[in-house]
């Protein structure tokens, strides 16, 4: 069992809660059941900070922080829900949205989709900014899984889940700016690759239906993110998690 | 084990070398004379001692950036115990006709004679360039014989490293890097952070666009560098060092490794350094072309070896950096200041400049500006002093319309601010930056949506693409630009723009994202009326 860490005072929006020295501002809003947006961050895998959906207020000085690496502090005032922060992760939303080929109506996770989920709860009901329509190819040639890179939204939790939890570092991402793109190996193709394990953990991960399984039609695709929280705990702490009892 | 440099006796003989001919001749060899032509100039000079048997009466020199870009190439003509004449635009002709003419019938040659009393070197103080057009970069001997290397003999022989770090605190000195921290207070960090290995990271990624301070400091004085970085790691602790350069830049990679060899082989690096029990090594690392690179956390990657994408702080470098050991990342010209600091004392320092922006700064002069080249004032210099007097004015009877500073991380300051004093915290509260000094003037006839236009593309493709914001904000930002500017725009691109600078600004991750959007926030603050000009249909309402 883990030692209890030191509990200190903290409030979302207003209302005071127990957070504990040590944990980041999101592990202390999901623990007390506050809802934080947020899509790169995953339990079990290393921050990123990088899709910044999770960006919130902390009263003292008015620069953002990302809520999932933000160490929890005594008396931390975290504002979430206020309008400037509405709007620019509506915004932030948005440019995903507007950077890749996000089609619902055809995409393999419609309805399982926590890009998809985000832009409900965020509120975003239209994209204001010039669709880039990028011109990217789909790799199927992997027997189990397929990669389709137009509904990429980069946040690594692929590449993170490989090296980490799997320990096969198949993914990666090349260029920079609007080229950055995710590759298998030295970028060949997925299927031509022989670092890959064919574990699957990439596409239980996958946020959106960038990663899925051969075959499936649209709306059929369900991920498994919790699994590498599972996973996590049992390699950490030595003890198998409750499928049902992870949230 | 050799015996460490004697710099007193190196002194000496470079006095005796120095009055050996009745006359010497210095020609620049900086990048910018270079392509100039420098490189003929200084040949058909070797040529003509050789070729007339002169080698007893005239010595070539080959030295740093004397300044007047411009005005490349630059030769000064310099008579034992006399007068010194300098020379612009030496071609190889020119140049022999100086040399003769000087040697042969001891007259000057008026025709390409350099003004030496106008303000671009009146108005000067310089610290950081001193020995720009003096020493010869790769001759150890010559920085040695103006003064090399007593600084950090008289750190390691007489301070104890908080005297070292204290004299930096009387100084005042902030990071010359952009963002203007304390340096002092860096190094103390690194100083109490605990662990035996600590690094020290000379930061050359220099990468706005025009320019080159940091360059011509690394290619001119290498051995400066050298010497700040040594003091540096004496007074923190660290006994490993790394100067990250711009591959773009290979005369300084190359300079500055053959400096690090010459001074490891005089045991002013490596073991036992002048014999005390100090040791340090220093390596020369050489980026892959990403300006990102220059961001402290994206460069210790790139270091590592990794892609050079910027992590999140804290923990900041000086408690987990290189290989999760405390690292100090001090900017090039930081670093150059040093020695200098420790040879005259913190207070002497905190003398020039203002109360909060101590010392000299190093501007690159660039853009509709009669000088052209690189100059140092005291910090609070007027904005109006450089541009009007030390840069000559704007050339062509034009009118002076705005300066940048900053790069793609600054703003534009418009000419009702010009007598602004140039520091820290005046730029900043003008909605721009001092940043490492590049200062690009524009003319009346630039439109400011074209020049925020330019720096976006820049960050734009010069995004690392980790965070959202940065890497498809910037992408957007540009296209509604580019649209604005082709005259295609609407009232709500405008907004649009305006709402995405707040964001991208609020919610990168990097310094590079959050300063991104500053070329655009300061035109639209100082020039907004030429955006609003831009739009000539009705507002279109989106869906």
């Amino acid at each position: 069992m883990r030692e209890r860490q030191p509990a200190v005072n903290v409030s979302f929006d207003g209302v005071e809660y127990e957070g504990l020295l040590g944990e980041s501002v999101l592990e202390c809003a999901r623990r007390n059941g506050v809802a934080i947006p947020s899509l790169c961050f995953l339990e079990g895998l290393t921050v990123w900070g990088g899709c910044r959906i999770c960006v919130v207020e902390v009263a003292e000085g008015h620069r953002l922080r990302p809520a999932c690496a933000t160490q929890v502090a005594a008396d931390m005032e975290i504002k979430i829900e206020t309008p400037r922060l509405r709007a620019y992760r509506k915004s932030v939303l948005e440019l995903l949205f507007a950077e890749g080929n996000h089609v619902c109506a055809v995409c393999v996770s419609n309805g399982n989709c926590e890009l998809q989920d985000m832009a409900v709860h965020c509120g975003m009901d239209h994209v204001r900014y010039d669709y880039q329509s990028p011109a990217r190819e789909v790799d199927a040639s992997h027997p189990k899984y397929v990669f389709d890179p137009n509904r990429c939204i980069l946040c690594t939790r692929c590449v993170r889940v490989c090296d980490e939890i799997e320990g096969a570092h198949v993914w990666d991402i090349r260029h920079r700016g609007q080229q950055a793109e995710l590759i298998t190996e030295m970028n060949k193709p997925w299927g031509e690759s022989l670092s890959c394990t064919w574990c699957g953990k990439c596409v239980a991960v996958c946020p959106t239906g960038s990663l899925a399984y051969q075959g499936s039609a649209i709306g059929e695709m369900e991920h498994d993110p919790v699994m590498i929280k599972r996973l996590a705990v049992a390699r950490n702490r030595g003890e198998w998690l409750d499928p049902k009892g992870v949230s | 084990m050799a015996a460490p440099i004697d710099l007193h006796e190196v002194m000496e003989r470079e006095r005796e070398e120095r009055f050996r001919t009745r006359w010497r001749v210095k020609a620049c060899s900086s990048t910018a004379c270079l392509s100039a032509g420098a490189g003929a100039t200084i040949k058909a000079v070797e040529d003509l001692v050789e070729r007339e048997d002169m080698a007893l009466e005239v010595q070539v020199i080959p030295t740093g950036c004397m300044g007047l870009c411009s005005a490349g190439p630059l030769v000064r003509m310099m008579r034992r115990g006399g007068d010194e004449s300098d020379y612009q635009k030496v071609t190889p002709e020119a140049a022999i006709e100086i040399v003769r003419s000087h040697v042969l019938d001891e007259q000057p040659v008026p025709e390409y004679e350099l003004d030496v009393t106008m303000p671009f070197f009146t108005s000067q103080e310089r610290v950081v360039l001193a020995n720009g057009g003096v020493i010869n970069p790769d001759r150890i001997e010559s920085y040695v014989a103006h003064g090399g290397y007593q600084a950090l003999e008289k750190a390691l022989t007489t301070m104890k490293p908080k005297q070292v770090i204290e004299q930096i605190r009387l100084s005042r000195i902030r990071g010359r890097g952009g963002a203007g921290y304390p340096v002092a207070s860096k190094w103390g960090l690194l100083a109490s952070a605990p662990g035996k290995t600590k690094y020290v990271v000379a930061n050359g990624d220099e990468g706005d666009p025009g320019a080159y301070m940091d360059r011509t400091i690394m290619e001119d004085d290498p051995h400066r560098v050298i010497e700040g970085i040594a003091i540096a790691a004496y007074a923190t602790g660290a006994s490993e060092a790394y100067i990250y350069v711009r591959a773009e830049y290979p005369r300084a990679i190359e300079r500055l490794d053959r400096a690090i060899r010459v001074a490891r082989r005089n045991r002013l690096l490596g073991r036992k350094i002048l014999d005390t029990n100090f040791n340090l090594s220093v390596e020369v690392r050489i980026g892959a072309g990403a300006f990102v690179c220059g961001e402290e956390t994206a460069l210790l990657a790139s270091i590592e070896g990794l892609r050079g994408t910027p992590r999140l702080r804290p923990p900041y470098p000086t408690e987990k950096g290189l290989w999760g050991a405390p690292t100090m990342i001090n900017n090039v010209e930081t670093l150059a200041n040093i020695a200098p600091i420790i040879d005259r004392g913190g207070e002497w320092f905190a003398s020039l400049g203002t109360e909060k922006s101590t010392g000299t700064k190093v501007f690159a002069l660039a853009g509709d500006i009669t000088n052209t080249g690189l100059i140092e004032v005291p910090m609070g210099t007027s904005l109006r002093e450089i541009v009007a007097d030390i840069g000559g004015g704007v050339p062509n009877g034009k009118e002076f319309k705005a300066a940048q500073t900053g790069g793609p991380s600054g703003g534009c300051i418009p000419a009702k601010f010009l007598d602004t004093s140039v520091d820290y915290d005046s730029l900043r509260e003008l909605g721009s930056i001092m940043g490492s000094g590049g200062l690009i003037v524009m003319d009346e006839d630039v439109k400011m949506p074209d020049v925020a236009k330019y720096f976006m593309e820049f960050s734009m493709d010069e995004s690392c693409g980790k965070c959202t914001p940065c890497r498809a904000g910037t992408v957007q930002m540009h296209s509604l630009l580019q649209r604005l500017t082709e005259g295609n725009g609407s009232k709500q691109d405008l907004r649009d723009l305006e709402h995405l600078c707040s964001v991208v600004r609020d919610t990168s991750l990097c310094g590079l994202g959050q300063a991104a959007p500053n070329p655009v926030i300061s035109t639209l603050q100082y020039f907004r009326s030429e955006y609003e000009a831009l739009i000539h249909e009705e507002e279109v309402v989106h869906a």
